[in-house]
Protein backbone atom coordinates (compact mmCIF):
# COMPACT_ATOMS: atom_id res chain seq x y z
CA UNK A 1 0.00 0.00 0.00
CA UNK A 2 1.39 3.32 -0.54
CA UNK A 3 2.46 5.85 2.24
CA UNK A 4 -1.01 8.22 2.21
CA UNK A 5 -3.51 5.11 2.46
CA UNK A 6 -1.19 3.33 5.10
CA UNK A 7 -1.46 6.94 7.34
CA UNK A 8 -5.19 7.74 6.53
CA UNK A 9 -5.75 4.02 8.04
CA UNK A 10 -3.56 4.31 11.01
CA UNK A 11 -5.38 7.25 11.55
CA UNK A 12 -9.12 6.27 11.40
CA UNK A 13 -7.54 3.04 14.26
CA UNK A 14 -6.68 5.88 16.18
CA UNK A 15 -10.04 7.74 16.47
CA UNK A 16 -12.04 4.21 16.83
CA UNK A 17 -9.55 3.53 19.67
CA UNK A 18 -10.58 6.51 21.39
CA UNK A 19 -14.22 7.12 20.56
CA UNK A 20 -15.11 3.50 21.23
CA UNK A 21 -13.69 3.81 24.81
CA UNK A 22 -10.91 0.87 24.07
CA UNK A 23 -8.02 3.97 25.89
CA UNK A 24 -5.71 0.90 26.81
CA UNK A 25 -4.99 0.76 23.32
CA UNK A 26 -4.09 4.25 22.80
CA UNK A 27 -0.36 4.02 23.49
CA UNK A 28 -0.06 1.40 21.43
CA UNK A 29 -0.61 3.79 18.52
CA UNK A 30 2.58 6.01 19.10
CA UNK A 31 6.02 4.49 18.25
CA UNK A 32 9.64 5.75 19.09
CA UNK A 33 9.50 9.02 20.33
CA UNK A 34 6.43 8.96 21.48
CA UNK A 35 5.42 12.52 21.76
CA UNK A 36 2.20 13.80 22.17
CA UNK A 37 1.33 17.69 22.97
CA UNK A 38 -2.08 18.80 22.90
CA UNK A 39 -2.20 22.45 21.86
CA UNK A 40 -3.84 25.21 20.98
CA UNK A 41 -3.31 27.92 17.57
CA UNK A 42 -2.06 30.47 19.53
CA UNK A 43 0.29 28.82 21.29
CA UNK A 44 1.61 27.27 18.34
CA UNK A 45 1.94 30.26 16.80
CA UNK A 46 3.91 32.08 19.38
CA UNK A 47 6.21 29.19 20.08
CA UNK A 48 5.05 28.41 23.46
CA UNK A 49 5.85 25.04 24.14
CA UNK A 50 3.76 24.23 27.26
CA UNK A 51 0.42 21.98 26.24
CA UNK A 52 -2.59 20.88 27.81
CA UNK A 53 -1.11 17.33 27.71
CA UNK A 54 2.59 16.98 27.30
CA UNK A 55 3.84 13.45 26.52
CA UNK A 56 7.43 12.35 25.56
CA UNK A 57 7.45 8.50 26.54
CA UNK A 58 5.12 5.64 26.32
CA UNK A 59 4.67 5.17 30.15
CA UNK A 60 3.68 8.83 30.26
CA UNK A 61 0.66 7.89 28.12
CA UNK A 62 -0.28 5.15 29.94
CA UNK A 63 -0.05 7.09 32.68
CA UNK A 64 -3.13 9.47 31.40
CA UNK A 65 -4.95 6.50 30.61
CA UNK A 66 -4.62 4.77 34.20
CA UNK A 67 -5.18 8.63 35.49
CA UNK A 68 -8.52 8.74 33.77
CA UNK A 69 -9.38 5.18 34.82
CA UNK A 70 -8.49 5.36 38.17
CA UNK A 71 -8.13 8.96 39.68
CA UNK A 72 -9.47 11.68 37.82
CA UNK A 73 -13.35 12.44 38.91
CA UNK A 74 -15.37 13.57 35.55
CA UNK A 75 -18.50 12.69 34.48
CA UNK A 76 -18.93 9.83 32.03
CA UNK A 77 -18.33 11.23 28.26
CA UNK A 78 -17.17 10.07 25.07
CA UNK A 79 -15.93 11.69 21.54
CA UNK A 80 -16.74 11.29 17.79
CA UNK A 81 -13.88 12.22 15.91
CA UNK A 82 -14.31 13.08 12.42
CA UNK A 83 -11.09 13.66 10.52
CA UNK A 84 -10.68 15.53 6.96
CA UNK A 85 -7.92 13.92 4.34
CA UNK A 86 -4.38 13.69 5.35
CA UNK A 87 -2.29 16.37 3.74
CA UNK A 88 1.41 15.10 3.31
CA UNK A 89 3.78 17.57 4.16
CA UNK A 90 7.06 16.48 3.73
CA UNK A 91 8.91 12.78 3.67
CA UNK A 92 12.14 12.18 4.78
CA UNK A 93 12.74 8.50 3.61
CA UNK A 94 10.11 6.97 5.76
CA UNK A 95 9.71 9.71 7.79
CA UNK A 96 6.70 11.58 6.59
CA UNK A 97 5.11 14.46 8.08
CA UNK A 98 1.35 15.11 7.76
CA UNK A 99 -1.48 18.09 8.97
CA UNK A 100 -5.13 16.54 9.01
CA UNK A 101 -8.18 18.10 10.05
CA UNK A 102 -9.89 17.13 13.04
CA UNK A 103 -13.76 18.05 14.58
CA UNK A 104 -14.91 16.07 17.83
CA UNK A 105 -18.14 16.49 19.55
CA UNK A 106 -18.13 15.21 22.92
CA UNK A 107 -20.94 13.44 24.32
CA UNK A 108 -22.19 13.93 27.88
CA UNK A 109 -24.16 10.82 30.10
CA UNK A 110 -27.02 12.93 29.43
CA UNK A 111 -27.13 12.81 26.08
CA UNK A 112 -26.15 16.64 25.83
CA UNK A 113 -24.29 16.80 22.56
CA UNK A 114 -21.70 19.94 21.68
CA UNK A 115 -18.65 20.25 19.27
CA UNK A 116 -15.78 20.04 21.71
CA UNK A 117 -12.79 20.95 19.59
CA UNK A 118 -11.25 21.47 16.13
CA UNK A 119 -8.13 21.52 14.99
CA UNK A 120 -5.26 20.00 13.09
CA UNK A 121 -3.34 16.93 13.75
CA UNK A 122 0.34 17.70 12.74
CA UNK A 123 2.02 14.63 12.37
CA UNK A 124 5.03 12.22 12.08
CA UNK A 125 4.88 8.87 10.78
CA UNK A 126 7.48 6.15 9.94
CA UNK A 127 6.76 3.89 7.18
CA UNK A 128 8.20 0.35 8.69
CA UNK A 129 7.14 -3.37 7.69
CA UNK A 130 4.23 -2.03 5.73
CA UNK A 131 2.28 0.27 8.41
CA UNK A 132 2.64 3.74 9.32
CA UNK A 133 3.36 4.11 12.79
CA UNK A 134 2.94 7.43 14.65
CA UNK A 135 6.50 8.98 16.05
CA UNK A 136 4.82 12.39 17.14
CA UNK A 137 1.46 14.09 17.21
CA UNK A 138 0.83 17.82 18.14
CA UNK A 139 -2.47 18.40 18.63
CA UNK A 140 -3.63 22.10 17.67
CA UNK A 141 -6.78 23.25 18.64
CA UNK A 142 -8.15 26.29 16.83
CA UNK A 143 -9.16 27.28 19.89
CA UNK A 144 -7.48 27.91 23.33
CA UNK A 145 -10.60 27.52 25.00
CA UNK A 146 -11.78 24.39 26.74
CA UNK A 147 -15.29 23.73 27.78
CA UNK A 148 -14.93 22.50 31.52
CA UNK A 149 -12.27 20.36 31.39
CA UNK A 150 -10.03 17.71 28.58
CA UNK A 151 -10.54 14.38 29.80
CA UNK A 152 -10.07 11.84 27.04
CA UNK A 153 -7.32 12.59 24.61
CA UNK A 154 -7.73 14.52 21.34
CA UNK B 1 -39.90 52.57 30.96
CA UNK B 2 -38.39 54.66 34.12
CA UNK B 3 -40.06 53.01 36.52
CA UNK B 4 -38.77 49.48 35.73
CA UNK B 5 -35.39 50.50 36.31
CA UNK B 6 -34.04 48.90 39.44
CA UNK B 7 -31.65 50.82 41.20
CA UNK B 8 -28.73 49.50 43.16
CA UNK B 9 -30.23 50.68 46.43
CA UNK B 10 -33.67 49.55 45.77
CA UNK B 11 -31.75 46.07 45.29
CA UNK B 12 -30.27 45.88 48.54
CA UNK B 13 -33.38 47.02 50.64
CA UNK B 14 -35.03 43.46 48.31
CA UNK B 15 -32.40 41.21 49.58
CA UNK B 16 -33.21 38.91 51.89
CA UNK B 17 -30.46 39.20 55.31
CA UNK B 18 -27.38 36.56 55.11
CA UNK B 19 -28.51 33.84 57.46
CA UNK B 20 -27.87 33.51 61.04
CA UNK B 21 -24.29 31.25 61.18
CA UNK B 22 -21.78 34.14 60.82
CA UNK B 23 -19.17 33.01 58.65
CA UNK B 24 -20.23 29.44 58.28
CA UNK B 25 -23.33 29.75 56.39
CA UNK B 26 -23.42 31.08 52.65
CA UNK B 27 -26.97 30.84 51.38
CA UNK B 28 -27.09 29.88 47.63
CA UNK B 29 -29.08 32.92 46.20
CA UNK B 30 -25.52 34.43 45.32
CA UNK B 31 -24.59 31.91 43.05
CA UNK B 32 -27.78 32.47 41.20
CA UNK B 33 -29.34 35.97 41.26
CA UNK B 34 -29.38 38.49 38.73
CA UNK B 35 -29.54 40.99 41.52
CA UNK B 36 -26.08 39.56 42.91
CA UNK B 37 -24.93 39.81 39.78
CA UNK B 38 -24.99 43.13 38.52
CA UNK B 39 -24.08 44.32 42.20
CA UNK B 40 -21.07 42.58 42.03
CA UNK B 41 -20.01 44.18 38.90
CA UNK B 42 -20.21 47.63 40.96
CA UNK B 43 -19.00 46.81 43.83
CA UNK B 44 -16.56 44.12 43.60
CA UNK B 45 -15.53 44.54 39.90
CA UNK B 46 -15.54 48.43 39.93
CA UNK B 47 -14.99 49.10 43.90
CA UNK B 48 -12.39 49.30 45.72
CA UNK B 49 -10.77 46.67 44.81
CA UNK B 50 -7.35 45.06 42.77
CA UNK B 51 -8.04 43.14 39.96
CA UNK B 52 -5.37 41.09 37.95
CA UNK B 53 -4.47 42.70 34.59
CA UNK B 54 -1.61 40.55 33.10
CA UNK B 55 2.47 40.13 33.45
CA UNK B 56 4.50 43.22 33.13
CA UNK B 57 6.65 40.59 30.83
CA UNK B 58 3.83 40.07 28.37
CA UNK B 59 3.95 43.81 27.74
CA UNK B 60 7.49 44.19 27.24
CA UNK B 61 8.01 46.97 25.32
CA UNK B 62 6.22 50.71 23.90
CA UNK B 63 3.36 49.55 22.06
CA UNK B 64 2.91 46.15 23.59
CA UNK B 65 -0.98 45.96 24.90
CA UNK B 66 -2.65 42.82 25.80
CA UNK B 67 -6.95 43.01 26.13
CA UNK B 68 -8.13 41.60 29.28
CA UNK B 69 -11.75 41.91 31.34
CA UNK B 70 -12.19 43.32 35.01
CA UNK B 71 -15.72 41.72 35.32
CA UNK B 72 -17.34 42.22 32.66
CA UNK B 73 -15.43 45.33 31.71
CA UNK B 74 -13.25 44.79 28.49
CA UNK B 75 -10.17 46.63 29.48
CA UNK B 76 -6.45 47.58 27.48
CA UNK B 77 -3.52 47.17 29.03
CA UNK B 78 -0.87 48.99 26.96
CA UNK B 79 2.91 49.41 27.48
CA UNK B 80 3.04 53.35 26.82
CA UNK B 81 6.96 54.87 24.97
CA UNK B 82 7.78 56.54 28.34
CA UNK B 83 7.84 53.18 29.59
CA UNK B 84 5.03 53.39 32.22
CA UNK B 85 1.98 50.63 32.40
CA UNK B 86 -1.40 51.98 31.57
CA UNK B 87 -4.83 50.85 31.47
CA UNK B 88 -8.13 51.86 30.06
CA UNK B 89 -11.42 51.05 29.24
CA UNK B 90 -11.90 49.17 25.98
CA UNK B 91 -15.15 50.91 25.00
CA UNK B 92 -14.76 54.08 22.91
CA UNK B 93 -15.97 57.11 24.40
CA UNK B 94 -17.74 58.39 21.21
CA UNK B 95 -20.33 55.42 20.85
CA UNK B 96 -19.47 52.22 22.88
CA UNK B 97 -17.36 50.00 20.44
CA UNK B 98 -14.96 48.13 21.15
CA UNK B 99 -11.26 50.39 20.54
CA UNK B 100 -9.29 47.46 20.40
CA UNK B 101 -10.18 43.56 18.77
CA UNK B 102 -7.22 42.29 19.23
CA UNK B 103 -6.18 39.75 22.58
CA UNK B 104 -2.74 41.36 22.25
CA UNK B 105 0.21 43.01 19.68
CA UNK B 106 3.26 45.03 19.72
CA UNK B 107 4.28 48.22 18.01
CA UNK B 108 0.85 49.96 18.31
CA UNK B 109 1.24 53.80 17.85
CA UNK B 110 -2.32 54.52 19.00
CA UNK B 111 -5.70 52.51 18.91
CA UNK B 112 -8.48 53.87 16.73
CA UNK B 113 -12.03 52.11 16.62
CA UNK B 114 -13.00 50.90 13.48
CA UNK B 115 -16.40 52.22 13.95
CA UNK B 116 -15.53 56.28 13.38
CA UNK B 117 -12.22 56.27 14.06
CA UNK B 118 -11.82 57.88 17.34
CA UNK B 119 -8.01 57.77 17.86
CA UNK B 120 -6.85 56.62 21.46
CA UNK B 121 -2.99 57.43 22.52
CA UNK B 122 -1.29 54.12 24.20
CA UNK B 123 -2.43 55.89 27.42
CA UNK B 124 -5.96 56.02 26.48
CA UNK B 125 -5.94 59.72 26.09
CA UNK B 126 -8.39 60.64 22.51
CA UNK B 127 -6.43 62.04 20.38
CA UNK B 128 -8.25 62.66 17.03
CA UNK B 129 -11.81 62.22 16.18
CA UNK B 130 -12.33 61.41 12.18
CA UNK B 131 -13.73 64.52 10.30
CA UNK B 132 -13.31 66.80 13.54
CA UNK B 133 -13.62 70.24 11.69
CA UNK B 134 -15.86 68.49 9.20
CA UNK B 135 -15.54 68.83 5.31
CA UNK B 136 -15.39 72.09 3.69
CA UNK B 137 -16.09 74.10 6.70
CA UNK B 138 -19.78 71.86 6.54
CA UNK B 139 -20.55 69.15 9.28
CA UNK B 140 -18.18 68.90 11.95
CA UNK B 141 -18.24 69.02 16.03
CA UNK B 142 -18.92 71.26 17.58
CA UNK B 143 -16.61 74.31 18.74
CA UNK B 144 -17.31 73.60 22.30
CA UNK B 145 -16.00 69.77 22.13
CA UNK B 146 -12.97 69.33 23.96
CA UNK B 147 -11.12 65.53 23.55
CA UNK B 148 -9.90 65.88 26.85
CA UNK B 149 -12.71 65.53 28.32
CA UNK B 150 -13.83 62.05 26.49
CA UNK B 151 -11.65 59.53 27.33
CA UNK B 152 -12.66 55.99 28.47
CA UNK B 153 -12.19 55.50 32.22
CA UNK B 154 -8.84 54.87 33.29
CA UNK B 155 -7.78 52.43 35.48
CA UNK B 156 -5.44 53.13 38.78
CA UNK B 157 -2.42 50.18 38.04
CA UNK B 158 0.22 49.30 40.07
CA UNK B 159 2.63 46.06 39.79
CA UNK B 160 3.99 43.70 42.32
CA UNK B 161 6.70 41.64 41.42
CA UNK B 162 6.04 41.61 38.17
CA UNK B 163 1.95 40.70 38.31
CA UNK B 164 -0.18 43.74 36.83
CA UNK B 165 -3.04 44.67 38.44
CA UNK B 166 -5.77 47.37 38.22
CA UNK B 167 -8.83 49.20 39.58
CA UNK B 168 -11.08 51.17 38.70
CA UNK B 169 -11.66 53.04 41.99
CA UNK B 170 -9.57 55.92 43.23
CA UNK B 171 -10.67 55.06 46.97
CA UNK B 172 -8.49 51.34 46.66
CA UNK B 173 -5.59 51.70 48.89
CA UNK B 174 -2.12 51.15 47.83
CA UNK B 175 -1.49 47.66 46.01
CA UNK B 176 1.14 46.68 49.13
CA UNK B 177 -1.80 47.74 51.80
CA UNK B 178 -4.18 46.45 50.05
CA UNK B 179 -2.14 42.50 50.24
CA UNK B 180 -0.35 42.92 53.20
CA UNK B 181 3.22 41.53 53.91
CA UNK B 182 2.30 38.24 54.38
CA UNK B 183 1.22 38.13 51.13
CA UNK B 184 3.38 40.23 49.50
CA UNK B 185 6.36 37.80 50.50
CA UNK B 186 4.56 34.81 49.24
CA UNK B 187 3.97 36.87 46.03
CA UNK B 188 8.13 37.67 46.38
CA UNK B 189 9.19 33.62 47.07
CA UNK B 190 7.80 32.56 43.61
CA UNK B 191 8.35 35.29 41.93
CA UNK B 192 10.97 37.79 43.28
CA UNK B 193 14.61 38.09 41.56
CA UNK B 194 13.56 35.96 38.54
CA UNK B 195 12.55 36.82 35.28
CA UNK B 196 9.29 34.85 34.46
CA UNK B 197 8.64 33.62 30.68
CA UNK B 198 5.27 33.05 29.60
CA UNK B 199 4.96 29.17 28.46
CA UNK B 200 1.51 28.58 27.89
CA UNK B 201 -1.98 29.92 27.84
CA UNK B 202 -5.55 28.48 28.04
CA UNK B 203 -8.70 29.09 29.19
CA UNK B 204 -10.69 26.86 30.39
CA UNK B 205 -14.60 27.75 30.71
CA UNK B 206 -16.09 26.70 33.85
CA UNK B 207 -20.14 25.97 34.15
CA UNK B 208 -20.52 27.82 37.79
CA UNK B 209 -20.27 30.84 39.20
CA UNK B 210 -17.15 32.30 39.92
CA UNK B 211 -17.54 32.61 43.58
CA UNK B 212 -17.49 28.67 43.29
CA UNK B 213 -14.31 28.82 41.60
CA UNK B 214 -12.71 30.99 44.13
CA UNK B 215 -13.97 28.61 47.01
CA UNK B 216 -12.53 25.71 45.70
CA UNK B 217 -8.95 27.68 45.30
CA UNK B 218 -9.49 28.49 48.74
CA UNK B 219 -10.51 24.91 50.21
CA UNK B 220 -7.67 22.67 51.89
CA UNK B 221 -10.07 20.47 52.63
CA UNK B 222 -11.24 18.96 49.67
CA UNK B 223 -7.79 18.49 47.94
CA UNK B 224 -7.09 15.12 49.30
CA UNK B 225 -10.30 14.04 48.94
CA UNK B 226 -11.78 15.06 45.28
CA UNK B 227 -7.98 14.84 43.72
CA UNK B 228 -6.09 11.39 44.09
CA UNK B 229 -3.43 11.87 41.92
CA UNK B 230 -1.76 14.27 43.98
CA UNK B 231 -2.67 12.56 47.62
CA UNK B 232 -1.22 9.66 46.23
CA UNK B 233 1.94 11.44 45.58
CA UNK B 234 2.61 12.91 48.39
CA UNK B 235 2.44 16.15 46.90
CA UNK B 236 -0.70 17.29 49.25
CA UNK B 237 -1.01 14.69 52.19
CA UNK B 238 -2.98 16.70 54.85
CA UNK B 239 -0.56 15.40 57.03
CA UNK B 240 2.47 17.15 55.26
CA UNK B 241 3.99 20.17 57.01
CA UNK B 242 2.24 23.35 55.80
CA UNK B 243 0.06 25.97 56.60
CA UNK B 244 -2.72 28.38 55.65
CA UNK B 245 -2.51 31.56 56.12
CA UNK B 246 -5.57 34.04 56.08
CA UNK B 247 -5.36 38.03 55.70
CA UNK B 248 -6.97 40.25 58.27
CA UNK B 249 -9.71 40.98 55.58
CA UNK B 250 -9.85 37.14 54.89
CA UNK B 251 -10.51 37.65 50.97
CA UNK B 252 -6.31 36.66 50.76
CA UNK B 253 -5.10 33.25 51.45
CA UNK B 254 -1.76 31.02 50.84
CA UNK B 255 -2.21 27.53 51.78
CA UNK B 256 1.35 25.71 51.25
CA UNK B 257 3.17 22.84 52.19
CA UNK B 258 6.03 21.04 52.44
CA UNK B 259 7.28 17.33 52.21
CA UNK B 260 7.30 15.56 55.37
CA UNK B 261 8.11 11.80 55.05
CA UNK B 262 7.65 11.09 58.75
CA UNK B 263 3.97 12.44 58.87
CA UNK B 264 3.29 10.83 55.54
CA UNK B 265 3.57 7.72 56.80
CA UNK B 266 1.49 7.92 60.29
CA UNK B 267 -1.46 5.67 60.69
CA UNK B 268 -4.00 8.72 61.49
CA UNK B 269 -3.94 9.30 57.87
CA UNK B 270 -4.42 5.56 56.72
CA UNK B 271 -7.53 5.09 58.88
CA UNK B 272 -9.31 7.64 56.97
CA UNK B 273 -9.79 4.55 54.39
CA UNK B 274 -9.79 7.86 51.92
CA UNK B 275 -10.14 6.89 48.24
CA UNK B 276 -7.04 8.22 47.79
CA UNK B 277 -5.27 5.25 49.99
CA UNK B 278 -5.03 3.09 46.62
CA UNK B 279 -2.56 1.51 44.97
CA UNK B 280 -1.56 3.81 42.09
CA UNK B 281 2.10 3.75 40.48
CA UNK B 282 3.03 5.88 37.66
CA UNK B 283 4.54 4.31 34.47
CA UNK B 284 6.89 7.06 34.27
CA UNK B 285 7.55 8.65 37.64
CA UNK B 286 9.84 11.81 35.83
CA UNK B 287 6.83 13.35 35.87
CA UNK B 288 6.98 14.11 39.75
CA UNK B 289 10.73 14.67 39.42
CA UNK B 290 11.47 17.71 39.47
CA UNK B 291 13.72 20.59 41.16
CA UNK B 292 13.78 22.36 44.47
CA UNK B 293 12.98 25.85 42.67
CA UNK B 294 12.97 28.00 46.06
CA UNK B 295 16.10 26.16 48.20
CA UNK B 296 12.88 25.49 50.65
CA UNK B 297 11.36 22.65 50.31
CA UNK B 298 7.89 24.13 49.67
CA UNK B 299 6.25 21.60 46.99
CA UNK B 300 3.13 23.19 47.27
CA UNK B 301 1.80 27.29 47.57
CA UNK B 302 -1.69 28.12 46.36
CA UNK B 303 -1.87 31.80 46.82
CA UNK B 304 -5.11 33.99 46.47
CA UNK B 305 -5.46 37.41 45.95
CA UNK B 306 -9.06 38.82 46.04
CA UNK B 307 -11.76 38.99 44.52
CA UNK B 308 -9.94 36.67 41.51
CA UNK B 309 -6.85 36.05 41.23
CA UNK B 310 -4.46 32.88 42.16
CA UNK B 311 -0.41 32.19 42.16
CA UNK B 312 0.43 28.54 41.91
CA UNK B 313 3.31 26.90 42.24
CA UNK B 314 2.90 23.13 42.25
CA UNK B 315 6.35 21.68 42.30
CA UNK B 316 7.78 23.02 39.78
CA UNK B 317 4.33 24.37 37.39
CA UNK B 318 4.28 27.74 37.95
CA UNK B 319 1.25 29.80 36.70
CA UNK B 320 -1.47 32.57 37.16
CA UNK B 321 -5.01 32.13 36.90
CA UNK B 322 -7.22 34.87 36.44
CA UNK B 323 -10.92 34.00 37.05
CA UNK B 324 -13.22 36.10 34.96
CA UNK B 325 -17.33 36.11 35.43
CA UNK B 326 -19.01 35.62 31.92
CA UNK B 327 -22.96 35.24 33.49
CA UNK B 328 -24.17 33.96 36.40
CA UNK B 329 -23.55 30.42 35.91
CA UNK B 330 -20.21 30.34 33.24
CA UNK B 331 -16.85 31.49 34.14
CA UNK B 332 -13.34 31.68 32.60
CA UNK B 333 -10.41 30.36 34.38
CA UNK B 334 -7.24 31.62 32.39
CA UNK B 335 -4.29 30.02 33.23
CA UNK B 336 -0.79 31.67 31.92
CA UNK B 337 1.72 28.61 32.88
CA UNK B 338 5.36 30.45 33.27
CA UNK B 339 8.74 29.33 33.36
CA UNK B 340 12.03 31.39 33.83
CA UNK B 341 14.00 33.35 31.94
CA UNK B 342 17.23 31.09 33.57
CA UNK B 343 15.71 27.72 32.89
CA UNK B 344 18.42 24.92 31.84
CA UNK B 345 16.55 23.00 29.17
CA UNK B 346 16.20 20.14 31.81
CA UNK B 347 14.61 22.40 34.10
CA UNK B 348 12.32 23.81 31.29
CA UNK B 349 11.20 20.08 30.10
CA UNK B 350 10.38 19.45 33.71
CA UNK B 351 8.05 22.48 33.82
CA UNK B 352 6.72 21.11 30.27
CA UNK B 353 5.84 17.55 32.20
CA UNK B 354 4.04 19.05 35.20
CA UNK B 355 2.13 21.46 32.91
CA UNK B 356 0.27 17.88 33.28
CA UNK B 357 -0.84 18.84 36.54
CA UNK B 358 -2.93 21.85 36.01
CA UNK B 359 -4.85 23.27 33.70
CA UNK B 360 -7.92 22.39 31.69
CA UNK B 361 -6.75 18.54 31.48
CA UNK B 362 -4.71 18.49 34.38
CA UNK B 363 -4.19 15.46 36.28
CA UNK B 364 -5.07 17.62 40.14
CA UNK B 365 -6.92 20.09 38.76
CA UNK B 366 -9.46 18.77 35.86
CA UNK B 367 -12.02 18.03 38.78
CA UNK B 368 -12.33 21.51 40.14
CA UNK B 369 -13.56 22.46 36.40
CA UNK B 370 -16.21 20.19 36.97
CA UNK B 371 -16.92 20.58 40.52
CA UNK B 372 -18.27 23.63 40.61
CA UNK B 373 -20.80 22.61 37.85
CA UNK B 374 -22.26 19.96 40.18
CA UNK B 375 -23.00 22.69 42.97
CA UNK B 376 -24.26 24.97 40.27
CA UNK B 377 -26.78 21.93 39.08
CA UNK B 378 -26.66 20.67 42.97
CA UNK B 379 -28.14 23.78 44.04
CA UNK B 380 -30.92 24.39 41.57
CA UNK B 381 -34.51 25.17 43.02
CA UNK B 382 -32.62 25.66 46.81
CA UNK B 383 -31.94 29.07 46.86
CA UNK B 384 -32.60 29.41 50.26
CA UNK B 385 -30.76 26.51 51.74
CA UNK B 386 -27.70 26.99 52.97
CA UNK B 387 -24.25 25.95 52.09
CA UNK B 388 -22.04 24.84 55.76
CA UNK B 389 -18.48 25.65 56.13
CA UNK B 390 -17.89 24.63 60.18
CA UNK B 391 -14.77 22.53 59.39
CA UNK B 392 -11.80 23.41 61.78
CA UNK B 393 -14.65 25.66 63.96
CA UNK B 394 -16.35 29.21 62.85
CA UNK B 395 -12.85 31.72 62.27
CA UNK B 396 -11.35 33.17 59.18
CA UNK B 397 -8.13 32.81 60.49
CA UNK B 398 -4.49 31.69 59.86
CA UNK B 399 -4.30 27.86 60.81
CA UNK B 400 -1.67 25.01 61.14
CA UNK B 401 -3.73 22.41 60.12
CA UNK B 402 -5.21 22.06 56.64
CA UNK B 403 -8.18 20.70 57.39
CA UNK B 404 -10.30 23.39 57.58
CA UNK B 405 -12.34 25.75 55.16
CA UNK B 406 -11.10 28.93 57.18
CA UNK B 407 -9.78 30.40 54.13
CA UNK B 408 -13.12 29.51 52.24
CA UNK B 409 -14.92 31.38 55.65
CA UNK B 410 -12.43 33.92 54.97
CA UNK B 411 -13.47 34.39 51.38
CA UNK B 412 -17.04 35.07 52.61
CA UNK B 413 -15.78 37.56 55.10
CA UNK B 414 -14.15 40.29 52.40
CA UNK B 415 -17.23 39.41 50.05
CA UNK B 416 -19.35 40.61 52.31
CA UNK B 417 -17.94 43.80 53.44
CA UNK B 418 -17.65 44.78 50.07
CA UNK B 419 -21.43 43.69 49.19
CA UNK B 420 -22.26 45.29 52.11
CA UNK B 421 -24.13 41.59 53.26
Amino acid sequence: MDAFRLIVQAQSAYIRCIDDDRLEEWPDHFHGRCKYVVTSAANYREGLEAGIIFANSRGMLQDRVSALREANIYERQSYRHILGQPAILSQNGAEIRTETPFLVARILQDGDTDLFATGRYLDLYRIEDNEAKLEERTVVCDSSRIDTLLALPL
Amino acid sequence: MEGSVVQPHALETNQKPWPAGGLTRVPYRVFQKDETYESEQERIFQGPLWHYLCMEIEIANGGDFRTTKVGETPVVVSRDYDGEIYAFENRCAHRGALICLETQGKGRKDFSCVYHAWTYDTKGNLIGVAFKDGVKGKGGMPETFRMQDHNPRKLRVASVNGLVFGSFSEEVPPIEEYLGEEILSRIDRVLGRRKPVVIGRYTQVLPNNWKLYMENVKDSYHASILHLFFTTFELNRLSQKGAIIVDETGGHHVSYSAIDPEAAKSEEYAKQQLRSESEYKLADPSLLQGFDDYGDGVTLQILSVFPTFVLQQIQNAIAVRQIVPRGIERTDLNWTYLGFADDTPEQRLVRLKQANLVGPAGYISMEDGCVGGFVQRGIAGAADEEAVLEMGGALAESSESRVTEASVRGFWKAYRTHMNL
